[in-house]
């Protein structure tokens, strides 16, 4: 079969869209709630920090089957009419990202010595220049929950194969044209795919890595 | 301040991205896995966006799933191979329109040495029995497709399936032709599959003919009187492009040079 280049750039560009937008989404949501938990004393917190970690290892299938529940035409989000979307596969993996972030950022903001936020507090920070500082003493672990979250979206192929369909052209990524290809025997075309999957997140990585790895030393 | 704002633009430019991802109508068909595996879809279906002007997510899933997906109004047009559970599925009013489109056959593969000796048997059930009576390996879908459903078919009746030698498998026809091909295994594969699949593997024929093994496919659109919110219109453009001379045509052709004969044989009249 003769290679079709464009059509590897394409699945190559929607995989980048789909989980780039899941991870924005992730950050905003996870950094949020982590920060949240973290700086705030509540009834059912012990529980909310189970919940969130437990949520660290959802079944990616688990959450596909989810997600495809509820949009599905009879489910209770049906008439958005985003199932087999790029869409339902960004919601799906934000509802796995999401914790992982969220999770990280807690305990990232729980090492920060209770003392250090006493004096920030009594020195005047208040919301959201007190999480500023906190983001800026954290950060080589915030950018470590970032790279964890994108590295557990990117590789993951059970709930956007369930959630998108693996349509050519429109819902195909990088994983689940994978798993195509070796079902169809193109075994190199499966190879050579995964090749450029674990290059492209290195690279991703690798960048993140350099941003951290230079405010370390700055 | 200068940085969330930054954060907001970006948000807003994530936003418009995904609205690039808005379609035309979308048209939902559910189908088996050998018209996706065959890469017949893959011709048939641009012809018909571009002549209609839908998009159309094809789910490529085992027949069973498919017509569950028709029973609960999720797809809007099947195309599937198991004749049974579509005159039920039409019988209980969820499908209409029910129409022939195109046959090849099912055949018995299995790894050249043929342990079994399904060569020689005289019909299809004889050469099952074969197979469970020197307990070789086989590998079923295991899915609830059509392919599954006509295999079930088949094995005589005192046949117990035991899983020393029955291996259930879950997976499309594709996959399971790769796996049977490993295992030296037999299985049951409708044709057409099995020629696309051929020069990677070392499985082949060792029978075919018997009229048990005849395998249909039907094109069934989704009841609008029972779902409402279907895409009745496309559902039913779908199936008259189906059955149009020109495209009964390029499914007769469909492989044939390649495969140095045809997969599918048009069905509609």
């Amino acid at each position: 079969m003769p290679v079709n280049y464009s059509e590897i750039f394409n699945i190559i560009l929607l995989t980048f869209k789909v989980s780039g937008t899941a991870l924005l989404f992730s950050v905003i949501l996870g950094f949020s709630l982590g920060f949240f938990v973290a700086l705030n004393k509540f009834p059912g917190k012990k529980i909310l920090v189970a919940v969130i970690n437990t949520g660290m290892g959802l079944p990616p299938v688990v959450v596909g089957l989810l997600v495809l529940l509820f949009l599905w035409r009879g489910g209770p989000l049906g008439f958005l009419e985003i199932i087999y979307t790029p869409i339902a596969m960004v919601i799906a993996q934000i509802i796995l990202a999401t914790p992982i972030i969220s999770g990280l950022t807690m305990a990232a903001i729980q090492q920060v010595p209770q003392k250090m936020i006493w004096q920030a507090r009594a020195l005047g920070a208040r919301g959201l220049n007190l999480v500023w500082l906190l983001m800026r003493e954290t950060r080589l672990s915030l950018l470590a929950a970032v790279m964890a979250g994108f590295g557990g979206i990117i590789s993951e192929v059970g709930a956007v194969m369930m959630v998108g369909g693996n349509i050519k052209d429109q819902t195909r990524v990088m994983t689940t044209a994978i798993v195509l290809e070796a079902q169809r025997g193109e075994i190199n075309m499966a190879v050579a795919l995964g090749l450029v999957l674990l290059a492209l997140s290195f690279s991703v990585n690798l960048g993140l890595t350099i941003i951290q790895q230079r405010v370390k030393n700055r | 301040m200068k940085k969330i704002r930054f954060v907001t633009w970006l948000l807003i430019a994530f936003i418009l991205l995904q609205a690039s991802f808005a379609f035309s109508k979308n048209l939902i068909l559910a189908t088996t896995t050998s018209t996706v595996d065959t890469g017949l879809l893959d011709v048939l279906i641009p012809m018909f966006e571009k002549q209609s002007g839908y998009s159309v997510k094809t789910i490529a899933v085992g027949s069973g799933m498919a017509m569950e997906m028709g029973k609960r109004g999720e797809a809007d047009v099947l195309l599937v191979h198991s004749p049974a559970d579509e005159e039920k599925l039409v019988g209980e009013g969820a499908g209409i329109n029910r129409k022939a489109i195109m046959h090849n056959d099912f055949v018995l593969v299995g790894p050249p040495a043929d342990p079994a000796g399904v060569n020689s048997a005289r019909d299809a059930r004889e050469a099952f029995g074969k197979i469970a009576g020197t307990g070789s390996l086989f590998i079923s879908r295991g899915d609830k497709s059509g392919t599954h459903k006509k295999e079930l078919s088949v094995w005589p009746k005192t046949t117990l399936l035991s899983n020393t030698w029955y291996i259930e498998s879950g997976q499309g026809m594709g996959a399971i032709l790769m796996i049977a091909d490993q295992k030296k295994a037999y299985l049951l594969s409708d044709r057409a599959t099995y020629l696309s699949y051929k020069d990677k593997l070392k499985l082949v024929i060792l029978y075919e003919g018997d009229k048990l093994l005849l395998n249909s496919y039907h094109v069934i659109e989704v009841n609008p009187e029972k779902f409402p919110k279907i895409n009745h219109e496309g559902a039913k453009a779908f199936s008259d492009f189906l059955i149009s001379p020109a495209i009964q045509k390029t499914i007769a052709g469909f492989g044939k040079e390649k495969y140095k004969g045809a997969l599918f044989f048009s069905d509609a009249r």
